[in-house]
């Protein structure tokens, strides 16, 4: 095979992509800066004005509660497992927390609903008044279910990387435990925390499925629920470029999400070689 | 529990004393976050087995074979996989070992292009995708194009579906096969199968794949679980497999759904559990 032939097997991945992947994010963008086919700034405005704004504004408080919680609790509960001496406790804890961090979507919604539902088991025993599970503290728990175990799984690998050698150098060198975590446990995590904080601030931002299979919609605006809804209705005809133009407002934000996170993801590898 | 509390004993005999407290920090720590995550299963559990007015039975677990669409979806969800696995892996495998092996220069625009689906939500990625059928029909529709356009959404096998599921899943297969790629040397591997007269497809066949095999069959059940979990781009482009069904019968039959809920957590950790146990064997 000579240099000149070598790409070709990469020829059919890179045309595939110009046509499924480049095709829609065109006709998105194209869609955004059009109405009834002239070019037009209408329906960005009109994708952050009143209820579109505060389905955008719902998503980001939802996802940035999220975030802040999950790796909160994500990250206590990593640095329970790491520094557990049950090895068959820690492998059981990893491994559920691989499925859950990536089973969202529809069962999880129905996991919620059979439990703190409004006809839910545990929601009789507790007393919770009606709706509490389609309230925002109620997404907020739903979505904690798959945000925690992600976290987890950002972590472990972290905080397995503190090596007992640096507390002992450490010490050795007459420093307390607050000096260690100020000086070296706290700013080897950094990376890894921030970068675990921005994937469940994504994560969050981008679900639609379980808030749909929920029906949240109705109390907690989305912005996915938006567009979805203006995508398949037929009543709101002009309506589809808006939510073309909503979609634009969350790709942005999803990759200002990305261009803070890939970076910090290369940056924590560096110590945990 | 008691067991495993058991065992730790003579491990612990000497440091017991330090150890107390953070001990049953931890404890309580394990304790919340197992009331957490369980509670909501063995609730999903029992809400699927009680009523009160028919008391204990399994009869949502016996209805669900006979519920309408329940076949249907199944076998439309499991071929879309099928379906993509195939696509998906004959895209990407030339294309990773053609930059690895003479386009080197290529290999940053690959990352970049296999990331790029991650920053994209699929709800925003199905928007345009809809939008740019429903312009490509029109634009389209005096030429033959048009045909092949109307026949990749057939809705008994919407081809669409599975070219969308190619995109969504292409950075996780692309990462699981960059990282079987990292541990052997293609290069030299391929030059020396070469120097011994190999022909081309007797070195793809017989020497990359077989050290491939991993990665592959992780990527494969990767993307299997996910096109059986996917709910969103399905049900905005109108078709119904297996997660979409599921909400569409919730309505009706909330018992069911959510004991197709219990059984799908089940398989999505065998699948997880062959891709570990997959990973697991590559390092050994």
């Amino acid at each position: 095979m000579t240099r000149s032939k070598g790409w070709l097997g990469a020829l059919p991945l890179l045309v595939f992509y110009a046509f499924v992947f480049g095709v829609p994010l065109v006709a998105l963008l194209a869609g955004a800066f059009t109405s009834r086919g002239r070019p037009t700034l209408d329906n960005l405005r009109q994708s952050l004005q009143g209820g579109n704004l505060t389905s955008m504004a719902g998503s980001v408080q939802v996802s940035a509660v999220v975030a802040l919680l999950g790796a909160l609790l994500g990250t206590v509960l990593a640095y329970a497992v790491v520094t557990s001496r049950f090895t068959a406790l820690r492998q059981a804890v990893l491994t559920a927390s691989g499925v859950l961090a990536n089973f969202g979507g529809v069962p999880l919604a129905f996991f919620w609903v059979a439990t703190l539902g409004n006809s839910g088991v545990v929601s009789g025993l507790l007393g919770l008044p009606t709706g509490a599970l389609y309230s925002f503290w109620g997404l907020v728990v739903v979505y904690l279910y798959f945000s925690v175990p992600l976290m987890v799984l950002v972590m472990a690998p972290a905080l397995d990387g503190l090596r007992p050698q640096w507390r002992e150098a450490a010490a050795n060198n007459g420093g307390t435990a607050w000096h260690y975590w100020r000086h070296v446990g706290v700013p080897v995590l950094t990376p890894s925390l921030l970068g675990g904080v921005v994937l469940l601030f994504g994560s969050a931002f981008a679900a639609y499925a379980t808030a749909a299979a929920m029906g949240a919609g109705t109390v907690v605006p989305l912005v996915t629920l938006k567009i979805a809804n203006a995508l398949t209705s037929d009543v709101l005809i002009g309506q589809e470029n808006v939510a073309l133009a909503l979609s634009l407002d969350m790709i942005v934000v999803a990759g200002l999400v990305m261009a803070v996170y890939l970076p910090l993801q290369k940056r924590s590898t560096r110590w945990l070689r | 529990m008691a067991a495993v509390t058991g065992l730790e004993q003579p491990l612990a005999a000497a440091p017991a004393a330090r150890t107390a407290r953070p001990r049953l920090w931890r404890a309580a720590v394990f304790a919340v976050a197992g009331l957490y995550f369980l509670v909501p299963l063995g609730a999903s559990l029992w809400y699927t087995i009680y009523t009160p007015t028919s008391g204990v039975s399994f009869g949502a677990y016996g209805e669900l074979l006979t519920a309408e669409g329940f076949a249907g979806s199944l076998a439309l969800s499991l071929g879309l996989g099928l379906a993509t696995i195939a696509l998906v892996l004959l895209l990407t495998l030339p294309a990773m070992l053609a930059v690895r092996l003479s386009a080197p220069r290529l290999r940053p625009v690959m990352e970049v292009l296999c990331t790029l689906p991650l920053v994209v939500p699929p709800i925003t990625y199905v928007a345009g995708l809809g939008t740019s059928l429903r312009t490509g029909a029109d634009l389209l529709a005096p030429t033959p194009f048009w045909a092949t356009l109307i026949a990749i959404q057939d809705p008994a096998f919407p081809v669409v579906l599975v070219l969308a599921y190619v995109v969504l899943v292409l950075p996780f297969v692309y990462r699981s096969l960059d990282a079987g790629l990292r541990t052997m040397d293609v290069r030299t591997l391929v030059e020396a199968a070469r120097n011994l007269g190999a022909s081309w497809p007797h070195v793809v066949f017989r020497v990359l794949i077989p050290n491939l095999r991993s990665a592959l069959a992780s990527a494969s059940f990767l993307t299997l679980a996910l096109v059986f979990g996917e709910f969103t781009v399905a049900r905005l482009l109108g078709y119904q497999p297996f997660a979409v069904w599921i909400v569409t019968i919730s309505g009706s039959r909330g018992q069911v759904s959510v004991a197709v809920s219990i059984l799908s957590l089940l398989l999505f950790w065998l699948l997880l559990l062959a891709v570990s146990s997959a990973f697991g064997r590559e390092k050994k």
